[in-house]
């Protein structure tokens, strides 16, 4: 079984161990519940709701500012107590709905009730999907019922389930993909139906023989479904690495996976688009893996958004005293908190606590030209130099060696035998490339 | 939360591959190399080594010190320079000569320029120049048990066409196997090509090095001196020319360090090819029969040239559509 890959790439350690085998546990927020209103890549959403109105467990309470935008819906039963900015886990305050929780979890209604998507029109699928405030679960936060929505149709010949899980440590997709392998054919299914010469691909790092094996047997008699393994190795479940490994089509950051003919999506967005269309339920949980070496008893959870992060942890029994560092998300990509009292959003997807802090660890040394950050770049940059226009502000030489085809994977930060902050500078000079662009 | 957590931007974890630990496998590659040439050359080239290491490392120290900047002779770079230019000294050389070689190397070449890193040559072949120019005499002649004598390559270069190869150095009292294995006059590194092979193919399993540069190098050089040597084509001179001068040290240890070759894969092709060509011209056409150092050099002053002209397209690039 040779699995697909890409060029470049890193191994790092992948300390899955500590929560693989850890059922899926429900747990429920107390007290005040936080909806930033900002969750996902595009407009804001707008607040429907005021001040004191009593909500009910998936009531839509912030609808889209935009196309490209989605939907918010509650995932308790309370008053609305404030609309007010909060921090969130990028440390930036965004505007948002605070929702007093009162433990009844009374639904809307209709909620949770079968619903048999082949009765529907394409139309009506993608409206429940905005509906239910789908959005790219895996970290980005691309509103999935825009991704769902390409120029045509008839052009999409995959659609790509993202259960790579190439980050270290995070085993949410896993544990979904051993617990409800049926949920995510379903999932995948609905979407099939909107793209007629379609077939799906569920994709996964050869790491995982057990979810494998379960996908495999769940996709068998299913029509135009088949699993695709994929060699581990990170960043694999990068979107643009993952169709190319699958499907061995390329795409470049101007692209989006349609222009391929993809449509890619992660396990647990599959899983609330079942929910959403088959079951009426909108986007109210996700995943949640806490771990790390610090984490004194890794959990897998299924979280409602807006619990306050610091209660998940809790849930899990705290961190330990040696805790230095607690990022959301996994050690590749995700971002360290500085304060726990942060929601859960519908993007994230880990609360690791670590107890060796790297960066701060290595003082950057002299750049030795080793190489190894071109070898692993997985966009085929030269990172090295890149380095070199960040450091000295030059947009326009950073641009002109296609810096801005950089999607900050780390891959070279890792490497790093300096232990330069490649990708650090990167974030900060595209952000100002980006933010240039729009003047 | 009373307790304060770091913040920084990802990626938070880092991979154990340091400089320093980089620097270290290169020591122990080049080890093999050396223990030959203190086999062959006795006291006299481990004295060398020594000078050239401590005095290494000493000039970073003090330079770094007066300098007021971070002290880096923890780093092993420092002994891979004293190492290497020891190896590029024949063994009767003065022990003074090789102390300014080494002084020249880490001060000159290597701080003044901005230390690690920011090199435009490799320190020790800079040295290795400065001395060839300064103390011609010295810095050619070879001994091998206390008798002076040309190296093998020499011999070659100035034998008649019409006689074997083999036959040439077996009447000047070497073999090709006497050179493989190494026993023949020239600087104290590269007397054994098996060695430094040896030492390549540590470094080839722990990853420091890829095959572009090396293997480039002396494919290119191969044809080279196959087609201009004056032998035609035949194996045993070939051999011969690999097997002597620095070719080896230098394919493989010297023309592979990182600061001064080209990063993209490209460039390392065209800088091996480069290599083969001008260490091909400087042995054939040049006054001398060595040209290894010279080549090297050379080629990593085009270092910036080559890696302007080979920044690789990105993944999924495709042709910015014209705008009419």
């Amino acid at each position: 079984m040779k699995g697909g890959t890409f060029k470049g790439g890193t191994h790092p350690f992948g300390g899955k161990d500590l929560s693989k085998d850890l059922p899926v546990k429900k747990i429920k927020p107390s007290g005040e519940v936080v909806y930033p209103v900002s969750q996902h890549i595009g407009a804001p959403s707008n607040p429907i709701v005021q001040v004191g109105d009593q909500i009910k467990v998936g009531q839509t309470i912030a609808e889209a500012g935009g196309f490209v935008s989605t939907d918010i819906c509650s995932s308790v039963s309370g008053t609305v107590k404030k609309i007010e900015p909060r921090l969130t886990v990028s440390g930036a305050m965004v505007n948002a709905i605070v929702v007093e929780n009162d433990d009844k979890y009374e639904t809307v209604d209709g909620f949770g009730e079968d619903r048999d998507y082949s009765k529907l029109s394409k139309d009506e699928i993608r409206d429940i999907i905005k509906k239910a405030g789908i959005v790219g679960m895996g970290g980005a936060g691309f509103p999935t019922h825009v991704k769902l929505a390409p120029k045509d149709d008839n052009a999409i010949d995959y659609v790509l389930v993202n259960g790579a899980e190439c980050e270290p440590y995070l085993t949410s997709d896993y544990r979904m993909m051993i617990e409800c392998p049926e949920m995510i054919v379903g999932g995948l299914k609905v979407i099939l139906s909107l793209f007629p010469n379609a077939k799906g691909y569920i994709c996964i790092e050869d790491n995982k023989p057990e979810a494998i094996e379960k996908m495999q047997e769940a996709v068998k008699g299913v029509d135009k479904v088949e699993v695709k393994v994929l060699k581990t190795k990170y960043p694999q479940g990068a979107e643009r690495t993952l169709i190319y490994a699958s499907t061995g089509r390329t795409i470049n950051s101007k692209m989006l996976p349609a222009d391929a003919g993809c449509v890619v999506n992660n396990i647990d967005t599959v899983i609330s688009i079942y929910n959403a269309v088959c079951k009426n339920i909108p986007l109210i949980r996700r995943i949640v893996t806490v771990t790390g070496e610090g984490a004194l008893h890794p959990q897998n959870f299924e979280v409602p958004t807006g619990m306050n992060y610091a209660e998940v942890l809790e849930a899990a029994g705290g961190c330990s005293e040696d805790t230095v560092k607690i990022v959301s998300g996994g050690p590749m990509m995700g971002m360290a908190l500085f304060d726990l009292n942060v929601p859960v959003m519908k993007s994230s997807s880990a609360l690791l606590c670590m107890t060796k802090d790297e960066v701060a660890e290595h003082e950057p040394s002299p750049c030795i030209r080793c190489g190894r950050c071109v070898s692993v770049c997985p966009s085929k940059l030269v990172p090295q130099k890149m380095l070199e226009y960040a450091e000295r502000f030059d947009n326009e030489g950073f641009e002109k060696i296609f810096g801005m085809e950089c999607y900050e994977c780390g891959s070279c930060t890792y490497v790093c035998p300096a232990k330069r902050r490649l990708t650090q500078s990167f974030k900060e000079t595209r952000r100002s490339v980006l933010d240039a662009r729009r003047r | 939360m009373s307790k304060r957590l770091n913040v920084s931007a990802s990626p938070h974890v880092r991979s154990k591959t340091s400089t320093k630990t980089i620097m270290r496998d290169v020591v122990i590659a080049l080890l093999p190399a050396c223990i030959a040439g203190i086999y062959v050359f006795k006291l006299q080239a481990a004295l060398i080594l020594l000078t050239c290491v401590a005095t290494c490392l000493l000039s970073e120290y003090i330079y770094e010190k007066l300098m007021k900047k971070q002290i880096t002779t923890a780093d092993y770079s420092a002994v891979i320079t004293g190492l290497l230019l020891g190896m590029n000294l024949p063994p009767s050389i003065p022990i003074w000569i090789a102390m300014l070689g080494s002084v020249f190397a880490i001060i000159v070449v290597k701080q003044l320029f901005g230390g690690l890193g920011q090199n435009f040559m490799n320190p020790a072949l800079g040295a290795r120049c400065f001395l060839m120019i300064s103390f011609t005499g010295r810095m050619t002649t070879f001994t091998l048990d206390g008798v002076s004598s040309a190296t093998p390559l020499a011999i070659i270069k100035n034998a008649d066409r019409s006689v074997p190869v083999l036959d040439t150095l077996t009447n000047n009292g070497t073999s090709l196997f006497k050179m493989f294995v190494g026993y023949t006059g020239g600087t104290i590194g590269e007397t054994s090509a098996a060695c430094i092979l040896l030492g390549a193919l540590y470094l080839f399993v722990r990853r420091i090095i890829s095959w572009e540069i090396p293997c480039c190098y002396i494919a290119v050089f191969s044809v080279f001196v196959l087609a201009f040597g004056g032998y035609g084509f035949d194996i045993n001179y070939l051999a011969a020319e690999l097997c002597g001068g620095g070719l080896m040290l230098g394919a493989f240890f010297m023309a592979t360090d990182y600061v001064t070759s080209p990063i993209t894969k490209k460039g390392k092709i065209i800088f091996g090819i480069c290599l083969g060509l001008l260490t091909g011209v400087f042995r054939i056409f040049g006054g001398s029969a060595e040209g290894v150092s010279y080549a090297i050099i050379f080629c990593n002053l085009l270092v910036p040239l080559i890696e302007k002209v080979t920044i690789p397209k990105p993944f999924g690039y495709v042709k910015e559509a014209k705008k009419s």
